[in-house]
């Protein structure tokens, strides 16, 4: 049992066991199955976001709205430009993400992880890590359980929604998730992991949720794709030996209050940020017409 | 933790918005099942954020999905209107205020092809989780997170009682329980959620008591 990162941190180093193995054990004693038939499912939901990751890549794939659809596929053409600063691991999980994302705005099928309105961000950054490093499905399949870990633990302190905690309890949530699934397909302690994670969310600490016209679309898909940057910046930093000075749960402390304190106009409102620029009220009028 | 990872990994959803897609068609879903098939008319009022946003989300194709018996992840699900359409069910969808309810809420109000009218109320509260808080005349409050079952009965003593006695006898165990009645001596309705599903031959012994007068079952909707 384990509600905190310090829980996951000590079970992990009493039982010699990674942060997926106490994961998959937790969920098999509670749904009274077996590790493998959590690993099976996690495995169903793997091939839907796959799928999803690589729908929009080679096609437009517009949204409901009409406001968007198309950049999954920009990213993806430009993937191995050679004057890409970011390189070609990165934007692959970015065009993954967007893709996914895409394919959510589209109504297609995805998998909210946690949401739906950061749906891209955990697949896209491992579904790209593991190509790079050729990692096998069961490794991305431990990856995503240690993620659902870090989730489980943000979701219990503060929340993974962006109603109640903005932008960063969504995206910021996903990324952290991703972070820390990453380190652990990088041969990366439980510490390291958790390191990783609390590093994502102070980056993004803060971030407000303000969709235009109140659709999961502008400027969520962007945030899908700077989501999967901050994980891979993050692991990065804690495989590199950096650690986060504020310790992964009293960020989540952290981050659970700032939300709270953002103002309601700043979550999912549609009452602030982009959603009241002249732009963004003009892009609800096409949509929804005057009101 | 005491939640599954799959809240957190899941559910797997058509998109765009786990709250106006996901939960729509799960509270259509719920009208569906008090059927037991599509209606042969409806009429969607939305409230609130339902109202604003639904043809953006998607939530008008998410509710009629429901209704035909989709489920949240069923890709027929955005191409519902037109699949109502084509079966001859008359939908629409009016905006209106459902009063002090959660800014997800829709009233559904159906027509069987008997002619009988029956209403569900629902809100989607977040996550693709949602409350049913009305069915036809009966206030409720449940997750559809277990099976439910439906009666309408006379109120008099020990109706309750007989309705228990035949579920212990069937082996189906009592989640909640939930009276209420219209007025003292008429119609009282008990929302029952059980751990298991009741088979047909336990309601089929629910429905043959005395003081019973219908029966519905739902299935769970998580």
């Amino acid at each position: 049992m384990y509600t905190k990162g310090t829980d996951l941190l000590e079970q992990c180093a009493q039982q010699k066991k990674r942060i997926s193995q106490i994961v998959l054990e937790n969920e098999s004693a509670m749904q009274q199955v077996t590790v493998q038939q959590v690993r099976d499912r996690i495995g169903e939901l793997y091939d839907v976001m796959f799928a999803a990751c690589t729908k929009a890549l080679n096609q437009c794939v517009p949204s409901l709205s009409g406001l968007t659809g198309g950049d999954a596929m920009l990213v993806h053409g430009y993937e191995n430009n050679a004057k890409g600063l970011c390189g070609a691991t990165l934007l692959h999980g970015v065009a993954y993400a967007m893709s996914c994302f895409e394919v959510n705005t589209a109504m297609g099928r995805i998998v909210a992880a946690p949401t739906a309105g950061s749906c891209g961000i955990l697949p896209g950054a491992l579904f790209a890590a593991a190509e790079r490093l050729g990692a096998s499905k069961d490794q991305v399949i431990d990856a995503f359980a240690n993620a659902s870990g870090i989730g489980q633990i943000i979701a219990y302190n503060a929340t993974i929604s962006g109603a109640e905690g903005g932008c960063q309890a969504e995206c910021g949530s996903a990324s952290a998730m991703a972070a820390s699934g990453i380190v652990e397909m990088l041969g990366g302690s439980p510490e390291t992991c958790l390191h990783a994670a609390a590093m994502t969310l102070k980056n993004v600490m803060g971030l407000v949720c303000d969709p235009v016209a109140g659709l999961v679309e502008i400027p969520c898909e962007k945030r899908n794709a700077i989501g999967v940057a901050n994980a891979f910046l993050s692991a990065d930093l804690a495989m590199a030996g950096v650690k986060s000075n504020i310790p992964f749960d009293e960020v989540v402390d952290a981050m659970g209050k700032v939300g709270k304190a953002l103002p309601m106009t700043l979550r999912e409102t549609a009452l602030g940020g982009v959603a009241v620029t002249p732009t963004g009220l003009k892009m609800r009028e096409k949509v929804f017409g005057k009101k | 933790m005491k939640s599954s990872l799959f809240n957190i990994l899941g559910p797997v959803m058509i998109g765009p918005s786990s709250s106006h897609t996901a939960g729509a068609a799960r509270l259509g879903r719920a009208a569906y099942m008090m059927l037991g098939k599509p209606p042969r008319k409806v009429r969607f009022t939305l409230h609130g954020s339902f109202a604003e946003t639904y043809r953006g989300h998607g939530t008008d194709r998410a509710l009629v999905a429901g209704l035909l018996g989709m489920q949240p992840y069923d890709e027929g699900l955005r191409d519902s209107l037109q699949l109502a359409k084509d079966q001859g069910i008359q939908v629409e969808f009016v905006p209106g205020d459902l009063g002090d309810v959660h800014p997800n809420t829709v009233l559904i109000e159906m027509t069987d092809d008997q002619g009988q009218e029956h209403t569900l109320m629902g809100s989607s509260i977040g996550g693709g989780n949602v409350r049913i808080l009305q069915v036809d005349s009966a206030k409720a409050d449940f997750s559809g997170e277990y099976p439910v079952i439906l009666t309408t009965h006379r109120d008099q003593v020990g109706a309750l009682s007989h309705i228990t006695q035949v579920l212990a006898e069937q082996g189906v165990n009592i989640v909640t329980l939930r009276l209420t009645r219209e007025k003292r001596g008429d119609l009282a309705f008990a929302i029952i959620e059980t751990d298991t599903l009741a088979d047909p031959a336990a309601l089929q012994a629910i429905r043959s008591l005395d003081e019973v007068l219908a029966v519905t079952s739902l299935e769970k909707l998580l």
